[in-house]
Formats: C-alpha cells, sequence, structure tokens
C-alpha cells in the first residue's frame, strides 16, 4: 500500500506540475466564462433592425399589427417590391386578401436574408393581428381586447412536485440543463482521463521502465497507482474549476450597477415582488432574480455528490479498460485504435442515451440504461438531476451506485490480470480474444 | 564424484537456490525442470541464446512471474516476492526510463519503490552520482542522456539500495570500453563486499572475464553447471600449441595429429592413449628445438557454440505467454 501510494503521488504531481495541466485547468473556466459573456453581448448588442414595408390591401391588420423593438412595421403608399429599398426599406411584407375560412400565404421580400428567431417573431406578430382583428370582427372591443392582453401576462406556469405533505417547485428546463451538462461533463472526462491513463501505461511500457518497477512492486499495484493518481488530478481540475467558476461569477456580479444589485435584493426579500412604492423592477435586476430564483430549485448537494460519485465510478470502471488496453500496445499507438473500440462504443452509445434521457427521464431504456455500468454514470446524472426521488427513488439509486461500484471492481480485476501479462509482453499483436484468455487463465 | 557433490553442498553458503523451477506456456517448456544454487558473494554468469528461457528464469527470480512448479529459497528460506524485492537489484535488458522525468526525482522515485526512505536515497544517490561523475546530471531529463549515460544511470539505480542480489541482463551492451571498465570495476568491488551478482549474456568473452560459476540454458534446460575453469578442463580436447626453432618442422604421426599451422607454431590434438610426454619425447627424438608448449583449452564461446548450434532456440521468441 505504502508502495501504491508512493506510485499515486509521482503520477498525481507529474501531471498537475505539467505547464499543460494548468493552461487547461486556468482557461477552460475563462473560456467558458467568456463564451457565455460574448453570446450575451452578440445577442444584446448585434440586433438587427429592420423597418418593413407592409402591403395590405384591405386594411385588415393595419390597427392590430404591434412593432417591437427590432421591427418596425408600417404601411406606405405606393411600393412595392421594386422601390422598397430606395424608399428606406429593409423589407417589404406583402399580405393577400384575407378571407375567412380558407388558408393563404404572405411573402416576405428582403435584400439582406434573416435569421429564424426574426423570422418566427415576425410571423407570430402577424398571425396575433390576425386573430386580434378577427376578435374585433366578432364584437370584442379593442380596449377589453388590450386588458385581456395586459391581464393575460401575469400568469405563468410554475410547476411543483408533490412530496408527501410538502411540495418543491420544480424546473423541467434546469433539470434537463444539469443533466445534459453533467452527462457531457462525465462523458468527455471518462475519454480525456480514460486515453490519459491509456497513455500513461503505454508510456511505460515502451520506455520499458515497467519491467524494473514491477521488479519492485506488483503489476496491480502499478496499475491502481497510475488510475488514482490520474483520477486524483481529475478531481482537482474540477474543484479548481468549481472555484474559480464560483470567484468569476461573483466578481462578475460585482460589476453591476449599484441600483440593479439592490433591485435584486430586494426582490430576494420579496419573493420575486417588487416592494410597495415601485411597479416593476428593473428586466436586468428581474432576469437575475429568475436566474438565481431557477437555480435554487436543483438538489445541489445531492447532484454535486452525484456527479463526484459517478464522475469517480465511471472513471474507475472505464480507466481500468483503458490500462488493459494500454498494456497490450506494443511501439504502434495504432493498435490502440482498434482496441479501444469496444470501449469507446458503450460510451458513444450512453451519450446518445442521455441525451434522450434529458427530455424524458422515466423511459424503461433510461431505466435499464441507468442501471448497467457502462452507462449509469451518464445516464444516471440525467435522470438525477430530475429530482430523486420523485423522478429517481432512492432505491433504484441505491442499485445503480452498487451495480457500478460492482462493475468497477469487475473491470479491475479483469484488467489487471490482463495488464499483469500484457505490460511484460513485446512484439505480439494482442486481440480481444487474446486479452479474455489471459483474463481468465490460471496465475 | 557423489561424495564430492555432498561435500560441496555442505559447505557452499548458498545465497539462492531454485530447485526443480518450471514455467511452461501455452505453446512451450520456457523454464523446464531447473536447480542451481548461487554461491553467496560470487559473480554468476547465466548464459544461454536467445530465447533459451534467461528472462523467465530472471523475472521467477525477482518474483514478476510466479513458477508453475519448484522452489526458490533466498537465504535458506522461500522466496517471498512481497518481502524480498528489496533485497534484490535488478537490471533488465531492456532499460526504460521516464523520459520526461528528471534524472535525481526519478532515482529516488525508484530508491523508495525499493523501500528506502527519501532522505537515505537522495544521500546514496548523491555517493553514487560523484563516484560516476554525474552530479551535474541531477536536473536534466533522461531524454536528454545518451545511450551509455542512461545506461550508467540504471546502474547506479539498481545497485542503490544495496541489495544482497544484484542481477545483470547484459549491463555492457552500448557502453563505450571507458564506462564497461568502470562498470566492471564496480561489480567486482559489490563481489568483494559481499553482494552476489548474477550476469546473463550471451558475450562469452565477458563472462570467462568476469563470472566464477556459469550455468548454461537452452531451450528451458539446464544444460551445464559449473566453474569458468571446471568447464573448460572438462571440454578441453587434448588440443596443444607448440613453437619450434623457425626452420625445422613437425607433421601429424601416431601420437598427435596437427590441426593448423602458421610459420613456425602448431596446434596439435594428441591422439588417445598419448600424453604430453609422448608428445614431448617425439619431439626431442626429432632433434627439433622446442620453444613453447602450452595446453589450449576451449573458449567459453566454442563451448557455447559446440552444445547449442543446431537446435535453433533462436526461433523461440516469447509467443504464446
Amino acid at each position: 500500500m505504502n508502495k501504491t501510494w508512493l506510485i499515486i503521488q509521482r503520477e498525481y504531481s507529474s501531471r498537475v506540475k505539467n505547464k499543460r495541466f494548468l493552461i487547461l485547468t486556468f482557461l477552460t473556466p475563462l473560456l467558458i466564462v467568456g463564451l457565455i459573456a460574448a453570446s450575451i453581448y452578440f445577442s444584446v448588442s448585434g440586433v438587427e433592425y429592420r423597418k418593413i414595408a407592409v402591403i395590405d390591401p384591405n386594411g385588415y391588420i393595419k390597427t392590430s399589427l404591434k412593432n417591437t423593438n427590432q421591427i418596425n412595421f408600417s404601411f406606405p403608399t405606393n411600393i412595392d417590391t421594386s422601390n422598397y429599398i430606395q424608399k428606406g426599406y429593409t423589407d417589404i411584407l406583402i399580405l393577400p386578401q384575407f378571407e375567412k375560412g380558407k388558408k393563404s400565404d404572405y411573402i416576405l421580400r428582403s435584400q439582406k436574408s434573416m435569421g429564424l428567431m426574426l423570422q418566427e417573431s415576425i410571423s407570430s406578430r402577424i398571425n396575433s393581428a390576425i386573430e386580434d382583428q378577427m376578435l374585433q370582427d366578432a364584437g370584442i372591443q379593442q380596449n377589453i381586447l388590450d386588458s385581456i392582453h395586459k391581464a393575460s401576462q401575469v400568469a405563468e406556469l410554475k410547476a411543483y412536485e408533490d412530496k408527501g405533505s410538502s411540495s418543491k417547485e420544480s424546473n423541467a428546463g434546469l433539470a434537463m440543463g444539469i443533466g445534459y451538462a453533467s452527462g457531457l461533463l462525465i462523458y468527455m472526462t471518462m475519454f480525456i482521463y480514460g486515453a490519459m491513463v491509456m497513455r500513461g501505461v503505454m508510456e511505460e511500457k515502451t520506455n520499458r521502465i515497467a519491467e524494473v518497477i514491477i521488479s519492485s512492486v506488483k503489476p496491480f499495484e502499478l496499475m491502481m497507482g497510475k488510475i488514482i493518481g490520474i483520477g486524483a488530478v481529475g478531481l482537482t481540475q474540477f474543484l479548481l474549476w468549481i472555484i474559480l467558476i464560483i470567484g468569476l461569477t461573483s466578481a462578475a456580479a460585482g460589476f453591476l450597477p449599484s441600483d440593479i444589485q439592490s433591485q435584486v435584493e430586494t426582490l430576494q426579500q420579496n419573493n420575486g415582488q417588487m416592494a410597495g412604492g415601485m411597479m416593476q423592477a428593473n428586466e436586468s435586476a428581474q432576469r437575475i432574480y429568475d436566474f438565481q430564483h431557477t437555480m435554487a430549485t436543483a438538489n445541489w448537494p445531492l447532484i454535486i455528490f452525484c456527479f463526484i460519485f459517478y464522475f469517480l465510478g465511471g472513471y474507475l470502471f472505464y480507466a481500468a479498460l483503458f490500462a488493459a488496453v494500454g498494456s497490450t500496445v506494443n511501439e504502434d499507438p495504432q493498435d490502440a485504435q482498434s482496441l479501444m473500440f469496444p470501449i469507446t462504443m458503450p460510451l458513444i452509445f450512453s451519450y446518445i442515451i442521455t441525451n434522450m434521457v434529458t427530455q424524458n427521464p422515466n423511459t424503461p431504456i433510461a431505466f435499464w440504461a441507468s442501471m448497467i455500468p457502462f452507462s449509469s454514470p451518464m445516464v444516471m446524472m440525467a435522470r438525477v438531476a430530475y429530482g430523486v426521488p420523485s423522478a429517481v427513488t432512492y432505491w433504484e439509486l441505491a442499485l445503480s451506485m452498487l451495480c457500478l461500484v460492482a462493475g468497477f471492481i469487475f473491470t479491475t480485476w479483469l484488467s489487471g490480470r490482463i495488464y499483469r501479462t500484457g505490460i511484460l509482453l513485446y512484439g505480439k499483436k494482442v486481440t480481444w480474444k487474446i486479452m479474455f484468455k489471459w483474463a481468465f487463465k490460471k496465475a | 564424484m557423489g561424495l564430492y557433490l555432498k561435500y560441496k553442498f555442505l559447505t557452499m553458503d548458498a545465497l539462492l537456490s531454485l530447485q526443480n523451477l518450471k514455467k511452461y506456456y501455452a505453446t512451450q517448456k520456457a523454464v523446464d525442470d531447473i536447480s542451481f544454487d548461487i554461491e553467496r558473494g560470487s559473480i554468476f554468469g547465466l548464459l544461454g541464446p536467445n530465447g533459451a528461457g534467461k528472462t523467465t528464469l530472471l523475472r521467477m527470480i525477482t518474483g514478476i512471474f510466479y513458477p508453475d512448479s519448484g522452489n526458490i529459497l533466498l537465504e535458506g528460506t522461500a522466496f517471498n516476492p512481497m518481502l524480498d524485492v528489496e533485497k534484490i537489484g535488478y537490471m533488465p535488458e531492456e532499460r526504460g526510463m521516464y523520459k520526461k522525468m528528471k534524472i535525481g526525482e526519478q532515482a529516488i522515485y525508484l530508491a523508495q519503490l525499493k523501500g528506502m526512505s527519501k532522505a537515505e536515497a537522495t544521500e546514496k544517490i548523491k555517493y553514487w552520482f560523484k563516484k560516476f561523475e554525474m552530479e551535474s546530471w541531477w536536473n536534466k531529463k533522461v531524454e536528454d542522456l545518451s545511450k551509455g549515460m542512461s545506461q550508467k544511470l540504471q546502474f547506479v539505480i539498481t545497485v542503490l539500495h544495496e541489495p544482497k542480489l544484484i542481477i545483470l541482463d547484459e549491463p555492457f551492451s552500448g557502453l563505450d570500453p571507458l564506462n564497461a571498465n568502470l562498470i566492471k570495476d564496480e561489480i567486482y568491488a559489490l563481489a568483494k563486499k559481499g553482494s552476489t551478482i548474477i550476469f546473463s549474456t550471451h558475450r562469452m568473452e565477458q563472462v570467462e572475464e568476469i563470472c566464477d560459476h556459469i550455468v548454461l540454458v537452452n531451450l528451458g534446460k539446464k544444460i551445464l553447471d559449473g566453474s569458468v575453469a571446471g568447464i573448460k578442463q572438462q571440454f578441453k580436447e587434448n588440443n596443444f600449441s607448440i613453437e619450434i626453432k623457425a626452420g625445422s618442422s613437425i607433421s601429424s604421426n601416431a601420437i598427435f595429429t596437427v590441426i593448423n599451422d602458421t610459420d613456425a607454431k602448431y596446434l596439435i590434438k594428441i591422439n588417445e592413449g598419448y600424453t604430453v610426454n609422448n608428445v614431448l619425447q617425439h619431439i626431442i627424438e626429432q632433434k627439433i628445438e622446442l620453444i613453447g608448449f602450452n595446453e589450449v583449452l576451449p573458449s567459453l564461446n566454442e563451448i557455447f557454440i559446440k552444445l547449442v548450434e543446431g537446435t535453433h532456440a533462436g526461433a523461440r521468441a516469447f509467443q504464446n505467454i
């Protein structure tokens, strides 16, 4: 055990001290925060302003069509597709003669192509204008209609989960996001750290240092030392990322104007409502509050615990297999490619299942995939995000964890036996069939 | 002879005894019932062509492989790979290091794996680095070293923890004569201090020079076991070199056969039933002036080739382990 500890230390410190590790660890959160900031910046500043000329033959929606802050509709006369640009319009919209009960198309012509979001926004404006017009035709007066519109804005869907006596606000969008993000993160880390283990084993074998070390320690100790050491590197990286992201976001929050900060605080104190005098909170403050409020609906301690458990379990499960493959490779790294295939296939397959499960956490395939250790680290994370015990019962979670522990004990045992033979064997092309022969022969 | 063996067994202080070791792979008997003893403080040569089973034998002695059957006794008690690794220093033929790791750190790490404390290891490494004039290497990486330099480093790492048994597999390959001598002198010094050295090679001239005792293995079996001098005696072919005064000559006759002659130097083989004295008598009777007369013992190389030739052991690479 003492010697395994030495190996763990070497594997850990030689990687953590490496410049690449430091760069990757510190640049990744900056990159993520930077990407988010950039996308927010472009969505705010990069808005296109469109001035649309509308040809409405019988003036059907002239009164009901509302402008937005990106789109300005106007109804000029003497305009057609040949002169709208000269007259200063970006687009021209040609409406048909609306007839009751008959479907008809309207045409939008532009010089610059239009984004999907903008197109959808225009079409929804027109449709609601038509709807309004029809309601007015049916005898509802404009002022009543306006008050209905205003009144209907106050309602918002809030889903709650029933948990015995208490119920808790739930948020499917957030669950999907967490499930997807943690599944993706586990998927990526399995590949990154699994490949790191494999390369490490290959390095020791092709460097021929394996034999020197194996004359001092047992092959199993060497393999476990490497797997645990690299796993610790992974955990360190996650920990640094979490600290950095929390640090960066709170630093970013410090840059908010003070009035927005105080409004957010007021919203927090009053459960989403502004205090008496003020009618409406600032839009940014409202968004920040909404974001914080949404994030608070998730069971973070459970999610973080499960994430660490499934990351470690999945890592141990796959890293052992990667180590076994690494031990069989000779000088030619190409050999590794074909041997890795049976390991990467279930990983990719699990990722596909995870994508499905993030939308629907309770199908039979979701259940089984979250029990089988090949896919459970990713799939169970996607399900756990929907809540325990509402989406996943406690016994399901416990069984899945137990299966994963049994799974990595098995793969570690199996790989240990393959590794022991493979690490000292040179000049022979190894197949999975031979590897299984090694695994099950007597010592 | 039986009495002699018994006597020898009783007096020899065996550091390592191999008893009926067997290790079979799927398609071949890598080590097939091999037994021998290695005396404490001796330099022992383990010889054999490629694929004879030497590496498998050494891997069993170092605890890397378990024998299928048979016993390994270290200092009279059963060898326990878990505890006894610290008593062994093994320098495999295929030498390797972590290329990106600093030499000093690497040596400390490998010494710690042999059970030394960090402080103890550092002190010992400094001593050896100074001795081998390697002090300036401490912060270099292995990838910056030449082959000979890394070989020296490997030797230091092998002997650092003062093992009782030092196993060197082809220790001189890739070394220039100067460094080879440096290592050779160290091997003698270590043996003198009481370490036992197993020296595995197929370079026979080195074995003849360095080893006290040898074992020759081929196709997984022991085919020769004894002291270098004893084996040479065993395989002598009654060959002698004769040097006579220029101008005279000798030729084959009933007593001896001339195998080779260059100028006035002859290599003769004494025929069955005659002795050296018969030869000398013959030369004197012929009134030939004798300048030199020596027994020619076969070299280990010749014995090796004679014993191993035609067995095609080279084809027995490590298939189907």
